[in-house]
């Protein structure tokens, strides 16, 4: 499904990826860990098309198309979700108005029926009710004063009504409590899938404990250093990143 | 569409009815370019008015001759040469009509580009259940069809065309014409006192809740000529009106210009909401062409527990300068105002309002949301003036601006006076830039660019659309969207 080869970017000149090659399959889970500042949450916004990252060679073919050449809406419309860590506020805007925009823009890209008010409330309250998330939330204005869970469980919620095929979670287990961390696993493993293929990004194993992954990488200085199965992750966990780093 | 072409046909056949739209006075005519007290006469003999009216138009002409034109609005244009413009033309129409044949196409062209929305379009259907709003329709500065007429004369509100009221209702457009915008008052409502052409007259008797929504939409057709419009409202004691003016513009090259003066008296008791959405020409995106908007809106709350209300959506126009204004002279008297100005590429918008607290335990709101993009320059002005005797006054003011881009600019820009010890003034006001964030996380959910943006700008805008009426505050969301276009990128 994803391909990503020799990948290097910049952002305001500075290399933050030095040569990234990766390949994910449909139905596979992949885990990115690394410590702070190694270039994990560069990479999902590569991969997303936010200006700013520039891609300076390599490459990275999405579904066999160039992705690099694609906006960061058509790469979206395309089934690409990006959970953000830090999940920004939209003043004013209604939850529920939002993600019914951002359903209606994909149905209207992929030559789908729009729907209307009634039908989308429809299709949102069987997320919310499997989320765990009150009705409420969604006539609140987008993120804002939201709690740090309450953020990442609408992650999540979106990710769920917008069924994509390729999930990069950014940090989405940052700021959660163990019972939020569980309601935010569990929607994301519902949407696993053969079809479906999954890039999470964290620090800590704990996240890899309720999305057990296929495969895990460490990412150090902008380059894969090491990939294995889960393991990997506990390992991780026992001996620290400055050592794998240093393997 | 077919809807338009239904729109039309059902417009022609209600101006059918009341044929009263198309009477001889507008017969194809274009007064001589230029201003003069012969053109003065010329504009008062063609609407055939009383003698008094006549002296009133020339009072205020030669008093305009003796005025400056005011240069401390924050807005820059070339010098509008007064005698390059025709103040008076009509849509030509050759006899009465007699069948819908004889409707003029390019006036149902006019209808169609003015898209009435679905609304109206089922009410002038008469769909049952339809939300009831009225239509007088001012073309070119003759009204050639009204609407609904018989529904509203049935709880005795008057609702017509200005020169129509003056013939009909002198008594009451004597009294109250002028009594809130004297014909002395600034430079723009004096030339409109001389040379006003049409607009709408609405009286609301005491005790009535007006029956529907009455809207107006204006249209500057031919070219060269300047608008000037001239509206007046009164609502008796108790009574209650809302009133919605929408306006689109053709594309042109010259400047035109465009001076009007909205008057309403509030008696006690009594409501006026007021909603417009201007999208005028505003130019290409070099500042060629488009509209100049000089508008003086003035509403006086004379009774005790009156109230007023303006919401304005301003997207269109080169040059806006606008300050709809409350007298809140009754006690317990009530003033709002809530504006969403938006600049793109080269407009420049100096608006804002004038709340003057003159009885106790008055108060006013002013909720104020300034866009700018391009290179655009968006100015809020408001004074908030309380006066000796405005005990316990209060205010509160909140005024937004956002900027998109690096090249605009916005300015706030308020006065306050104060001579009651008890009086309450509270100012808030705030500046932002759309987020590259804001846009990639809409972008990254798949909206484009422009979507994005006109997302944001809405939510920013949303305290203020909300004020509006339904219907206009679909139009308003869209039109949020259009008038941002090519902001981006």
């Amino acid at each position: 499904m994803l391909e990503i080869k020799d990948l290097h970017a910049t952002i305001g000149g500075k290399e933050i990826l030095k040569g990234i090659t990766l390949t994910i399959n449909a139905g596979e889970i992949h885990a990115v860990m690394g410590p702070n500042g190694a270039g994990k949450s560069t990479l999902s916004y590569v991969l997303a098309g936010r200006s700013g990252y520039e891609v300076t060679s390599g490459s990275v073919t999405y579904k066999g198309e160039d992705l690099l050449a694609l906006s960061p809406d058509e790469r979206a419309c395309k089934g690409i979700f990006l959970a953000f860590q830090y999940p920004v506020e939209i003043p004013g805007v209604a939850s529920a108005t939002f993600m019914k925009t951002a359903y209606n823009a994909r149905q209207k890209y992929r030559g789908e029926q729009e729907v209307d008010a009634m039908e989308f409330l429809k299709l949102v309250r069987v997320k919310t009710k499997e989320l765990g998330i009150k009705d409420e939330m969604l006539k609140r204005a987008v993120n804002v004063g939201f709690s740090g869970g309450e953020k990442k469980r609408n992650e999540v919620l979106q990710m769920a009504l917008l069924e994509p095929d390729l999930m990069l979670l950014d940090e989405t287990d940052s700021g959660l409590d163990i019972d939020a961390l569980k309601i935010a696993a569990d929607g994301i493993n519902r949407l696993r899938s053969p079809e479906r293929a999954g890039l999470i990004i964290t620090h800590y194993q704990r996240l890899l404990d309720y999305i057990i992954p296929d495969f895990v990488h460490v990412l150090a200085d902008g380059r894969i250093v090491k990939s294995g199965d889960k393991s990997l992750a506990l390992e991780l966990e026992e001996k620290g990143y400055a050592e794998m780093s240093a393997a | 569409m077919a809807i338009a072409q239904e729109t039309v046909e059902q417009v022609a056949s209600v101006s059918e009815k009341y044929k009263y739209g198309f009477v001889s006075d507008i017969e194809a005519d274009t007064a001589p370019i230029g201003l003069s007290e012969d053109i003065v006469r010329f504009i008062s003999a063609k609407k055939e008015e009383p003698e008094w009216l006549l002296e009133w138009r020339l009072k205020a002409y030669r008093h305009w001759l003796t005025m400056e034109e005011p240069e401390w609005a924050s807005v820059h244009y070339p010098k509008i040469d007064f005698q390059d413009i025709y103040y008076y033309s009509a849509p030509k129409v050759k006899d009465k009509l007699k069948s819908l044949d004889e409707v003029d196409p390019e006036l149902l062209e006019v209808y169609k580009k003015l898209g009435i929305p679905l609304r109206e379009q089922e009410v002038l259907a008469g769909v049952e259940g339809a939300y009831n709003v009225a239509v007088d329709a001012v073309f070119d500065s003759v009204s050639v069809a009204t609407t609904f007429k018989a529904r509203l004369e049935e709880d005795g509100v008057i609702f017509c065309p200005i020169s129509e009221a003056v013939r009909d209702h002198p008594e009451l457009v004597k009294k109250y014409m002028g009594s809130v915008v004297p014909y002395t008052d600034n430079y723009y409502a004096t030339l409109n006192s001389a040379v006003f052409t049409d607009g709408s007259f609405c009286y609301i008797p005491k005790g009535v809740r007006c029956p529907m929504e009455l809207s107006t939409y204006f249209r500057i057709n031919a070219a060269q000529t300047g608008q000037f419009e001239r509206t007046l409202i009164i609502a008796e004691e108790g009574s209650y009106v809302s009133y919605l003016e929408g306006c689109t513009a053709p594309m042109r090259d010259e400047n035109q210009l465009h001076a009007a003066v909205v008057e309403l008296i509030i008696d006690k008791d009594a409501e006026i909401k007021y909603s417009t959405v201007q999208n005028w020409y505003p130019g290409d995106e070099n500042g060629i062409g488009g509209i100049f908007n000089f508008v003086t809106k003035r509403a006086a709350c004379r009774g005790e527990n009156s109230k007023v209300s303006w919401t304005q959506v301003e997207t269109g126009s080169a040059i806006t300068w606008k300050y709809p204004s409350c007298i809140l002279q009754g006690d317990n008297s009530v003033g709002e105002f809530y504006s969403i100005a938006i600049t793109n590429n080269m407009q420049q918008a100096d608006t804002g309002t004038k709340m003057i607290h003159l009885g106790k335990n008055t108060s006013s709101t002013i909720i104020s949301k300034g866009i700018s993009a391009g290179r655009a320059q968006n100015t809020y002005r408001g004074l908030v003036r309380m006066g000796r005797k405005a005990e316990n006054a209060r205010n509160h003011t909140v005024c937004d601006s956002l900027l998109i881009g690096d090249k605009c600019g916005a300015h706030t820009v308020p006065y306050i006076e104060n001579q009651s010890r008890t009086a309450k003034i509270e100012h808030e006001a705030t500046t932002s830039k759309v987020s590259e964030e804001q846009l990639f996380y809409c972008q990254q959910r798949g909206l484009t660019e422009e979507e994005s943006m006109a997302l944001i700008v809405n939510g920013f805008c949303k305290e203020v659309l909300q004020k509006l009426p339904m219907e206009f505050a679909v139009e308003a969301q869209k039109l949020v969207g259009i008038s941002l276009e090519g902001s981006v990128g």
